[in-house]
């Protein structure tokens, strides 16, 4: 088990590493780089070629690139990040701002979605072929196949014009106005949570079902356990465990996948500062905030994978 | 077949014999949900492919006299602030989601097959070095790392249909990886390579059939993923350029209007939605005929 743990945290180490060469190679082909963008942008008067060589050789973007890659690897082990030119703040400030933004709506709209998702997905199984099975079903398909961008624009159509019940969009902090902090959540939280959602409850409804078929639950039923019981104990934790997996990743890529639903509605968060920033080839936001959202997608399958022996016991690590 | 016989006595009463064909047709057509899914797709196909000629105007053909006007009879639904019909670009709108994503899937499929069939029978360090890059691929949401090859490589059609290739790649690489390492266990693998099968022939004589099934329920699946990352990337305006239609700029055009012609937004996102939705079925309806570990056990 320490073992398999600690061959899986090696892999993950080299995959991290091959991210942050593929972000930085990206980065870098971009044809302009962020200071003329940013200059040009700023509509100096004069934008000579003298200025931008000097500014260039005050970021280090004149050096040769391992050199620059190395660098960069070094500035995040220092802790420093850099400096984002188009946004003229230290990248460590811009996160501490940016960042709790982004998790709190992550963090709660995958919390909702997923034990949403979950209920729904145990019901439609124990229930099957009954109504309540095919409205749940319904729902589902209509969650995973709507652009959670178009479902965004519906609800601001319908809750924000029509009805007036919801601001449009923006983002109030929780101690300035703890009402409207929640009034300006309920949008962007529906629209990122029912991808989650839909896609847990199909899963969790097929797997149990397949559960469900075994002889260790037609025992659990003979022996006159009820229901909930055979339901709940038996057959879940068996059930789960294709489960777990998307559990894993829709944390991580709701954080990644954000980005348009922030822009849409104006939440100061890690994807919008994302968006902005590979607008302006900001070299420096943009490749942490890619690694970032990968480093948090391969902790995330690293955790899956050590949690499966917990359900399933059966289960060996070699 | 006969009107008495139930369709599960015709797949699995031995007496009565079924060609593969017949068996898949009465699988795959099971659920009405599927057939429903099948008729959207093949709906939205020959739009596509008739496009020019059902569209009522030029997509492209700007009106001053009629901007932002509500569905009429001249325009049924109506016309954005460019006073374009909406319908026609809807139907060339059509063109371009299918386009790209039958393209991005097309070629994903092939490069995902071959990384995965090579890393998986060869095994050793090509293996490992095929398998990490793929991983590294899989750790960006798959918007993410589109959105990041389409800014590299900027806007346009063939921009798009490239990045979303190669976001595409990796969950098929991993997928015919797992396949063809349990396959390549069984016996007449050995026994052909044993009667001189060289390796090209032992990868796709023997092994690459048995991955088939999986690649087709699959791709027909990413169909549906790739349409919505291409509408993800329009509506961020990376996707496809200005004067060209895509469901996803014209959802994000109608945005700005949402008051005074909703439709503009809402038609094109209920098109991807559709559209989606058809893929997914049809990929479900072959995942039931042609999954074999699904076999006798519906």
């Amino acid at each position: 088990m320490t073992t398999y743990i600690i061959r899986r945290l090696l892999w993950a180490v080299v995959v991290i590493f091959l991210v942050t060469l593929f972000v930085f190679l990206i980065m870098r082909l971009l044809p302009g780089d962020p200071l003329f963008l940013f200059l040009a942008e700023a509509e100096v008067g004069d934008m000579s070629e003298e200025l931008l060589a000097k500014m260039r050789h005050e970021y280090g973007l004149d050096k040769p690139l391992p050199v620059q890659y190395i660098d960069w690897i070094g500035s995040i082990f220092r802790g420093d990040l850099g400096y984002s030119i188009y946004n003229q703040a230290k990248l460590t400030t811009l996160l501490t701002q940016k960042f709790p933004v982004s998790l709190e709506i992550s963090i709660i709209s995958w919390i909702i979605g997923h034990v949403i998702g979950l209920m729904v997905g145990i019901a439609a199984a124990v229930r099957r072929g009954k109504w309540i099975d095919s409205t749940f079903m319904g729902g589902i398909y209509i969650g995973i196949t709507i652009p959670n961008f178009w479902l965004a624009i519906l609800l601001i159509y319908l809750m924000g014009l029509k009805l007036g019940w919801l601001p449009l969009s923006g983002w109030t902090s929780p101690s300035a106005d703890l009402g409207m902090h929640i009034k300006q959540l309920i949008l962007p939280v529906i629209c990122l949570s029912l991808m989650g959602m839909a896609s847990t409850a199909r899963l969790m409804r097929s797997s149990l079902l397949e559960v469900l078929r075994q002889d260790y639950v037609r025992t659990a039923w003979s022996k006159g356990l009820r229901e909930r019981v055979v339901v709940l104990k038996h057959a879940l934790k068996n059930g789960f465990i294709p489960v777990i997996t998307m559990l894993g990743m829709g944390l991580a890529t709701i954080f990644g996948g954000s980005f348009i639903i922030e822009t849409l509605f104006s939440i100061p968060g890690m994807g919008k500062l994302l968006v902005n920033s590979l607008y302006a080839h900001d070299y420096v936001v943009v490749q942490f905030s890619a690694l970032l959202s990968a480093t948090m997608m391969v902790v995330s399958n690293v955790l899956v994978d050590i949690s499966y022996g917990y359900f399933d016991p059966r289960i060996r690590y070699t | 077949m006969g009107k008495n016989v139930k369709s599960t006595e015709l797949v699995f009463n031995t007496t009565v014999r079924l060609t593969e064909w017949q068996r898949f047709r009465m699988l795959f057509f099971k659920r009405k949900l599927v057939v429903v899914g099948m008729v959207l797709v093949l709906f939205f196909v020959f739009i596509a492919i008739f496009g020019s000629w059902l569209a009522p105007y030029d997509p492209y053909e700007t009106n001053v006299k009629a901007i932002l006007a509500k569905p009429s009879r001249a325009h049924l639904l109506g016309t954005d602030v460019l006073g374009r019909d909406t319908l026609s670009r809807l139907i060339y709108g059509a063109q371009t989601a299918l386009t790209v994503g039958i393209i991005a899937v097309t070629i994903s499929t092939a490069i995902g097959t071959i990384l995965g069939l090579t890393a998986g029978y060869f095994g050793g360090a090509l293996s490992m070095v095929i398998m990490r890059c793929m991983d590294m691929l899989l750790s960006f949401p798959m918007l993410l790392l589109a959105l990041l090859i389409a800014s590299l490589l900027g806007g346009g059609i063939h921009n798009v249909i490239i990045a979303l290739t190669i976001g595409a790649i990796a969950p098929k690489a991993r997928i015919v990886h797992g396949q063809s390492l349990s396959t390549k266990e069984n016996d007449y693998i050995l026994a052909g390579r044993a009667m001189g099968s060289s390796n090209v022939r032992s990868i796709f004589r023997h092994i690459l059939p048995n991955v088939i099934p999986t690649i087709i329920i699959l791709a027909t699946m990413q169909l549906g993923t790739l349409i919505l990352a291409e509408a993800g990337l329009s509506f961020l305006g990376i996707g496809i350029k200005p004067p060209g239609a895509a469901w996803g700029s014209m959802i994000n055009d109608g945005y700005k209007y949402l008051l005074r012609n909703p439709v503009l937004s809402i038609a094109p996102g209920a098109c991807i939605m559709l559209v989606v939705f058809g893929f997914m079925m049809v990929g479900d309806g072959l995942r039931d005929a042609l999954d074999p570990r699904l076999r006798g056990t519906q």
